[in-house]
Formats: C-alpha cells, structure tokens, sequence
C-alpha cells in the first residue's frame, strides 16, 4: 500500500498516456476519451507531441471533467506509461496518492518507483506475445490491450468501447472482432488479476448534451466551405496543415457538381507562403473567396503581400495556428505570440483585422465570416487560432448555420451601375465609412476598369506621389479601419458577482482554463470582471472596461504580453494598470496557473502600497 | 509623378477589327519609360497581337510584378483591368487570378530581374502548373528600374555600364520553361515585330502555360559595347528558326511562306498555327530537340529566336484541377454552401 492515500474522484481526474511517437497508441487513446464522452461525462483531451515522426516521446491527456472544464488542468492523477524513454519524469509527474500503470513483463526496480502513489503492472508484452506472431499486430493490439485493462480499472462500460470500435471499423468486419477481441483481452486479464475498480472512475452522467468533439483546424476549414471559399493556397506547416487537409476532405464531400463531377474549388499546395498568399490575392482581385492557412514562419514570409493587400485593398484571409516561436521555436507547442506580428504586419503604417476564436465552435463561425469581412472591408483577415485549438478535438457547442444566409460580397460595381452612370473611382469614399467600390475584372467593355497597384495613387486609382494624395489615402485607410471596429465580432463581458474594481482580458485558447480559474479565484476571495476579446480592432466596450476597473489582467500565452502592448498601443492608457499574465512555456495554459497568478497579484496589492500608488 | 492620359479622338478612317475595334481601342497610357526602350515595342507588339486577336480588351487582366518592364501593362489595354504587384509575385497573382475567372484571358509580364532571379520560384511553378496564361519576360539582362544592376540573364563575361565583369553564369528561362514542361515556348526580341506579333497572337490563343522570352535592349543601361543585349549585339547574332501567323478561328488564309516547310499547328481550341521553318530540320514538336537544339546555338554564341516548342493538345491548370466550367468568382451561397442540414449530419458524426 502506498504511503499516501490514493486519490479517489469519480468523473474528474486527469490521464496520461506516454507513448512513443509511431507505435500507433494514438488511436488507442482517442478511443478512451470519445469512451468517457460516450458515458456522458466531458472530457478534454491534449495531444503532445514532439517535432519529429518516429521515435521521439509523445504524450496525450485526458483530462475527465464532470464539470466541464476544457482547459488543461496540469498535474496527472494516473499515468500510463509506455515509454521507458521518459519513465522517470513521468513518474516523477504522479500527483502524490496517484496511479502508474505500466507494463510489467520486465521486472523494474523498486527504486523506479514511488512510495506514495498506486503502481498497476500488467504484462502487456507478455500478453500481446503470446497472441500475435505479427510484430505490427503486436504493436497495435498492445494498445488495445491497455484499453481494455483501463476499461475495467476505471469501471467504464465495455458496451460503449465496442460501440465505437463498431463506428471505426464499419466494413471491415475482421479488424472489428479482432480489435473487440484485444479489448477483453485486456479487461479480462485486468478484472481476473487485479483490484477493480480503483479509487478513479468513470460513471455514467448526463453532462455532455448536445456538445460535438472536433479539432479547431476542421472546423475551421468547414467554416471556409461554409463560408464560400473556392480557392485554397498554402504551405504545409504544422500546426496548420491540417486546415488545408481538411478543406480539401470537405470539399471533396460536399463541393463536386452532382452532375458533371467538377469540382466548386481549386486547391493549390504552394510552392511556399509567398505563393500561397499572392494565389490568394489573385484570386480574391479577381472576385473569388481565397484564404490560405499557415502558422508563424508563414506569417513573416507573407508579409509583404500583406501589406500589398491592406494598401491596394484586395480581400484575403489567412488562418493562423499559432506556434511556439521565435523562428522555428517549438513547432509541435501552442503559444498565441503573433499577435504583433499579425496586427501591424508589413512595412509602413499598416493595421489588421484579428478575430480570435475560443474554440471549434467559434473557429468555424469566425471562419465563415471572414469572408464577409474580407470583402466587405477589402483588406486581409486573419484568424488567429493556436496549436490548443487547432488540433485538439474540443468539446464544443454544434455548428450552427442560418440557410437564409446570404455572402456580403461587399461593394462592387457591377456592370449594370456603371452603365447607369455611377462614378467610379476605385479608392473614392462614397459612404464615408472609408470602404471605396471595387469592380472585377472583365466587368464592363468601356468603364471601370483600373490598375491596381501596391504603390501611391489617387481617388481614381491614377499613379501619383503627390504628398497630399498619398496622405488623404492614409486617412482613408485609418477611417476603413474604424469602420471595421463594428463589424467584427464584439466583446463577451461576465461580471463579478459582487461589484469589484478588478478587471482581466484573455481571449482565443485560453478562455476555458480562464472560466474555470476565476471559480479558483472566487474561492480565494477574489472578485473579477471578465472581458474577452474576440477581435482586433478593438470596440470601444475595451476603453470602457479599462476605465471601469483599478487593475486588469491580460492573460495571454506569450512572453511579451502582446495584446496588451497592442491595447495600450491603440487605447493610449497607462500601462500600468494592465498587469501581464503570460504562459509561454508551449504548454496549454491552466486554471491553476492563472488562479495562482493572479491571486498572488491581489493578495499582495492588499497588503503593499502598490495599490494607492498605482490606482 | 503625372499620369498622362491619351487623347480620346479616334480617327474615323481607323481599321477595325472583327468586332469593330481600332488600334486605339487596345493602347494604354502614354508610356514613361525612356525613349527607344526595347519594352516600348513589345508593348507595341503586344497591341497589335490582341487587335488581330479580335480580343475583347476588357476581357484580358494584366498581371506583372516590378520593374521597368512590369509597368508597361498600364501602357496597352486601358481598358483591361491591370495589376502591378509585387516585385518578382507575378505568377502567383496571376495563377490565383486564373483560377477564380478561367473565363478571361491572363497576359503575365515580367523582368528578368523580376522573373529569373527574385521571382524564379515563381516563374518555375506557374509554368509547371500549366496555368492558362501569356507569360512574357522582357529580358534586358539588367536591372533597368534600379539602374543598372546584372540580373541573372546577364551572360557571363560581359560588362555592365560602370564597366564590372559579370563572373556569375546566365539562367536562359526558355531552356528551364522547356525543361519544367512549358506548352508553349518562344523567344523573340523587341525589335522584330514580324515574328514577335504572331508569336504573341499564337500565346495568347495556346491553351495552356504560354512562355515568350524576349530580347529587349535596355537603352539606359545595357545597350554599350561589351553588352551581349544591345541591339547591335543581337542583330549580329540572331538565328530565327521559324515565322509563323496565327489563322482564327473560321478565316484560314494561307500564310506568306518562305522557301522550306510549311507546318500547321492545331491549338486546343481550333485555332491553327503555320509555322513556316527557315531551319528545314526544326520540328517545335520535341521538346527535347527543342532543348538540344537551343543549347547547340547557345554554345555557339548564338539566340535562337522563334516557337521553339508546343503542344497543341495541352492541358491547364483548371483541367488538372477538374474545376466546374463556370468561373468560380460567380458562385455563390445556393451552390456553394452544404447548407444546415448537412451541418446537423456533421453535428450528429461529432459526438
Ligand atoms: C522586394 C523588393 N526588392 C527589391 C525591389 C527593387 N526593385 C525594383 S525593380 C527591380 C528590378 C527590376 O528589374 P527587371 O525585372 O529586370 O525589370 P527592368 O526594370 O529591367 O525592366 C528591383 C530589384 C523591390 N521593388 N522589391
Ligand atoms: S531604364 Fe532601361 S529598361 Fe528601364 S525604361 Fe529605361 S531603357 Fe527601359
């Protein structure tokens, strides 16, 4: 028996499998969340792997969370180690009074182990071996195996796992049994040689409702299907790519003619990120819906289109998964660190839209509107998501889509305007909201054609360098980007349940461990207003929000702070009155971190002169 | 800087077109670059092709990147909608362009500065990608925009205006276009218009990734001795393999043949192509004898000018793509959206 009493939770506790990259445990293990799914009980799951394809270690967590907390929780209730690679931190990683589960057909040492945690040995290999002679089998149905011991060690029902190894193997009915067969292996083994259930467990519960389970990056991409694009350019880069991958799957299913079998889309893998994006302003130039996908490097390479689209203002939207940078950084980890980069990308006097997402459900929504915004405003879009999101599946609440819809094309002249008179000059502000008439090409024999061009021009897009015509431009620009400041998505604000003076910021990935961090803090004293951002430029409902509270938090997951160097850039205030709160070691962001962070802020300021010098 | 528009008044006693357009009706603005540069022709040459074309001006869009050259789209088509993007960006713009609109007609024009040494990439896969476009390169061997640099077509061993040797060996972009797969390759030079207008004609009516690389002196600073793109240098050299005129459509006149044979070229879309050989053994059939060919006069010292190859049944990208016929910029939300009862289905696959 272990020194420490071991844990015991029903519904709320975290898993950790430690696997090598390539011995296909992932699918094992997503099989054992979308299990604990089944019996209605939430979970959020993280994959976390290494920057390479065979060999180096990879872990996934499942945290199981009655209550519904979707962000990383840190600590690990039950580790399943597989990978004597990082044996010792993973061991050393048990919450005191937790679980290791291993495979004991080598008998370890005692000293590789702990005295106050629960050690669960199942010869896995022993099993496996005395089964399949195929060495691939071997491998795969070990993870299986380790399943079905779960299954039973943490009292979940059996019924629901062979459901869902039905749902994967439909068709194939010999991969099905076989698999079937690996599970009970496993269970049986477990039930027949060891104390089941343990103080961990699964029991079934009704808290999962309606909620699906998809990865960021495909809601994303069926946002954009959604959403009218017909033209796809990109670069593969994780964590990325597998928008455009799965962009290309949807479309396959949803966007061929019936009739003729033709494809509604035009996909093109780049021969880079300058291709990438100059396909897509071609495209979006000449009146299609084009995006591209890609994540920090991409971004520094794109630049200079950028800049090209905001100043010759042609639509584009670009998908950022963000990435642990700089440089190559940690390319397999989740930061939201391009912040900067992205809002003021390019050279010169530039400004970009952001819309940042909190999750699938929101990445699809925000997705599809960035088409509209694209258009509607002429300029790049960018939407921020990050490797959290992008590719972990998230509980989420159903996509939604309203079929009365119709796409904001924006402002066009079309042929029949311009035959009844209407004067165009493409960078004229009609409507005062800074947002000029485009025409496409092809349009009309005789009118409206024009040159489009990254350098100075005037109202009636003639080249010229005047001074006065190139700053009059400028203005117009900065009054489109005012305009835009209410179109994009707004503000969510949640108040304190008692009124207080403190405020804190987070937006995108981290709003999850943020919801739950500020029951944390409540249970600490602490009283907060809530303020998520959702975009870039920032509504006034911001200025508003800083001005109603002493202090605000900006969490964010970079080192810099960059939001809030971006809000006291563009909001003019005193930056002290913005506290930083940044996680930036790759590793999603918890609610234990920001609950720690931010108490230990507001316990001090109770007790320091800090508060009256600064408020 | 001015924008100088050009006069409106038409003559009436203009020649007209097939559908009624004069000369006039395919030129631009007044051009601003030096007097005698070699891009001014091409220019020419560019609207005399599209006027024997027929072409509708405003359903071709100009795409170029930056430089000298890149500018001349604003000096044809004024009615054409044009983009002067990025410099070396071209292909990329165009391409993106192309596939929303497989419907206009897309005359790519670019430096060899643009093209050969920031926008080699570009150029490379635009051509592979067999993008349904006019590439034209106006190849002066320098940088005329930035004064006088060597670009990477700058033969090794000649001399820049300030007098530096060029050490670095020369990229010939007709070789690589053949090499990358290329359906239609040519090279001409500014100056002679009699081969440089059909071979333009013949670009633009090829289905398919269309390439001409043409000679054009830079008068400011690539036209001294010791300069291998001068007009002086090129006249001397100039080896033409063929001539050839473009027949539209339903009017197949016999064309002026010299002595030797006669080849007709089938394009795509029906219209034909007489190439009339002044080397008796060219066949622009082979591509590998194209590329033989160019490197045997290369070693020589010698530009061979002319179509070089093409392939009459090419493909393009859309085709590759097996993209629907209808421009994909006109699709909207009752074609292009599954809809919400797709989406519950999706919903209903999540959980
Ligand atoms: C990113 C970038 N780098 C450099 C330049 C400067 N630049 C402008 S035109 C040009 C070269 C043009 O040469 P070429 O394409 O041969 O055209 P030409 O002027 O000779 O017709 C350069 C280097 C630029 N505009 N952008
Ligand atoms: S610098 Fe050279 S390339 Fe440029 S306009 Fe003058 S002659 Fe032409």
């Amino acid at each position: 028996m272990p020194d420490k009493k071991p844990i015991s939770s029903v519904n709320d506790f975290v898993v950790r499998f430690a696997n090598v990259n390539g011995s296909g445990s992932a699918s094992a293990n997503e099989m054992f969340a979308r299990a604990i799914l089944r019996h209605g009980v939430p979970v959020s799951p993280r994959n976390i792997f290494p920057s390479n394809i065979q060999g180096l270690p990879t872990w996934y967590e499942v945290r199981v969370t009655e209550h519904g907390h979707l962000g990383a929780r840190g600590g690990v209730d039950m580790m399943v180690a597989m990978n004597p690679q990082t044996w010792d931190k993973d061991v050393a990683g048990i919450e005191p009074g937790g679980y290791l589960f291993y495979d004991s057909t080598k008998p370890m040492p005692s000293t590789k182990f702990r005295d106050d945690i629960t050690v669960i040995g199942v010869p896995l290999t022993a099993i496996t071996n005395s089964t399949y002679t195929d060495p691939r089998q071997r491998q795969l149905f070990k993870n299986i195996i380790y399943l079905g011991a779960l299954s039973a060690l943490l009292d979940m029902d059996p019924k629901l796992i062979e459901q869902l190894i039905g749902e994967q193997y439909k068709g194939k009915e010999k991969l099905l049994s076989s698999n079937v067969h690996a599970l009970h292996l496993g269970r049986d083994w477990a039930l027949q040689n060891l104390k089941c259930p343990l103080g961990l467990r699964v029991k079934k519960s009704d808290k999962v409702g309606d909620r699906i389970f998809i990865e960021g990056n495909s809601a994303a991409a069926l946002g954009a299907v959604y959403g009218g694009a017909t033209v796809c350019a990109w670069y593969p880069i994780t964590p990325s790519s597998s928008v455009a991958e799965a962009f290309t799957a949807h479309c396959k299913k949803y966007r061929h003619d019936p009739e003729t079998g033709k494809a509604k889309y035009a996909i093109v893998q780049g021969e880079d990120e300058l291709a990438s994006i100059g396909i897509v302003i071609g495209a979006s130039w000449n009146g299609a819906r084009a995006f591209t996908a890609t994540s920090g490097p991409g971004i520094s390479l794109m630049t200079e289109f950028i800049g090209l689209s905001y100043f010759a203002e042609i639509p584009a939207v670009i998908m950022n998964i963000q990435r642990a940078g700089p440089s190559t950084g940690m390319p397999t980890r989740t930061q939201q660190c391009d912040i900067i980069a992205c809002a003021y990308a390019s050279h010169g006097d530039t400004k970009h839209v952001l819309l940042f997402p909190e999750d699938p459900a929101e990445a699809f929504e925000f997705a599809a509107a960035a088409f509209d915004l694209a258009e509607r405003l002429q300029t790049t879009i960018f939407l921020m998501l990050d490797l959290d999101i992008g590719m972990n599946h998230r509980l989420c609440r159903p996509l939604k889509w309203d079929d009365a819809k119709q796409y904001d094309r924006g402002k066009v002249m079309t042929a029949e305007m311009l035959e009844e008179g209407r004067d165009f000059g493409r960078y004229l502000d009609v409507d005062g909201d800074g947002i000029p008439y485009r025409t496409y090409p092809g349009t009309h024999p005789t009118k409206g054609s024009y040159f489009t061009r990254g350098t100075s021009r005037d109202r009636y897009a003639r080249y010229s360098e005047e001074g006065t015509v190139y700053a009059d431009n400028m203005q117009r620009l900065v009054r489109k980007f005012e305009t835009a400041q209410d179109l994009v998505p707004r503000p969510l604000q949640a108040n304190a349940e008692r009124p207080t003076k403190y405020g804190v910021i987070y937006f995108g990935s981290t709003s999850p461990a943020m919801d739950e961090a500020i029951g944390l803090l409540e249970a600490r004293g602490h009283q907060l207003d809530r303020l998520r951002i959702r975009a870039f430029p920032f509504h006034s409902s911001v200025a508003s929000f800083l001005a109603e509270h002493d202090f605000v938090y900006v969490v964010e997951q970079n080192r810099d702070s960059q939001l809030r160097q971006l809000i006291v850039n563009e909001n003019g205030i005193d930056p002290v009155r913005l506290v930083p709160i940044v996680h930036y070691d790759g590793s999603p962001i918890t609610a234990r971190f920001i609950a720690k962070a931010i108490g230990d802020h507001q316990d001090h300021l109770k007790v320091t002169p800090l508060r009256k010098a600064v408020s | 800087m001015t924008y100088i528009a050009k006069p409106k008044f038409h003559h009436p006693g203009l020649k007209k077109n097939e559908l009624g357009y004069t000369h006039r009706d395919y030129e631009g603005k007044i051009s601003t670059l030096c007097a005698g540069c070699g891009h001014d022709s091409i220019t020419a040459s560019i609207i005399e092709a599209c006027y024997e074309l027929s072409i509708e001006p405003h359903r071709v869009a100009k795409i170029s990147g930056i430089g000298c050259s890149s500018k001349t789209p604003d000096y044809f088509l004024g009615n054409s909608h044009g983009f002067n993007s990025v410099h070396g960006r071209m292909p990329s713009v165009l391409t993106g362009a192309n596939l929303a609109n497989r419907d206009l007609i897309y005359l790519g024009v670019s430096g060899d500065g643009d093209s050969a040494s920031i926008g080699f990439g570009q150029f490379a896969h635009s051509i592979r990608r067999g993008v349904n476009m006019t590439y034209i390169v106006e190849n002066n061997g320098v940088y005329g925009l930035t004064k006088g640099q060597f670009s990477a077509t700058a033969d090794r061993g000649s001399k820049s205006k300030k007098g530096v040797t060029n050490t670095d060996n020369a990229i010939d972009l007709v070789a690589i276009a053949l090499q990358l797969g290329a359906t239609f390759v040519a090279r001409s030079f500014s100056g002679d218009k009699t081969q440089l207008v059909p071979l333009i004609a013949a670009a633009i009516r090829h289905k398919g990734a269309s390439f001409i690389d043409v000679i054009s002196p830079c008068i400011a600073f690539n036209n001294h001795a010791g300069s291998t793109k001068s007009f002086d240098y090129v006249r001397e050299h100039n080896d033409a393999v063929n001539r050839l005129d473009v027949l539209v459509g339903r009017d197949p006149i016999a064309v002026d043949y010299a002595p030797g044979t006669v080849q007709v070229v089938e394009q795509h879309d029906g219209s034909k192509i007489a190439l009339r050989k002044i080397d008796a053994d060219y066949d622009p059939h082979d591509r590998l004898g194209a590329q033989t060919f160019l490197q045997k006069h290369a070693a020589k010292g010698q530009i061979v000018t002319g179509l070089l190859y093409v392939d009459p049944d090419a493909e393009d990208l859309h085709e590759h793509l097996n993209t629907v016929e209808t421009p994909l910029n006109t699709l909207e939300a009752d074609t292009l959206c599954p809809g919400s009862a797709v989406l519950d289905k999706i919903n209903a696959s999540l959980r």
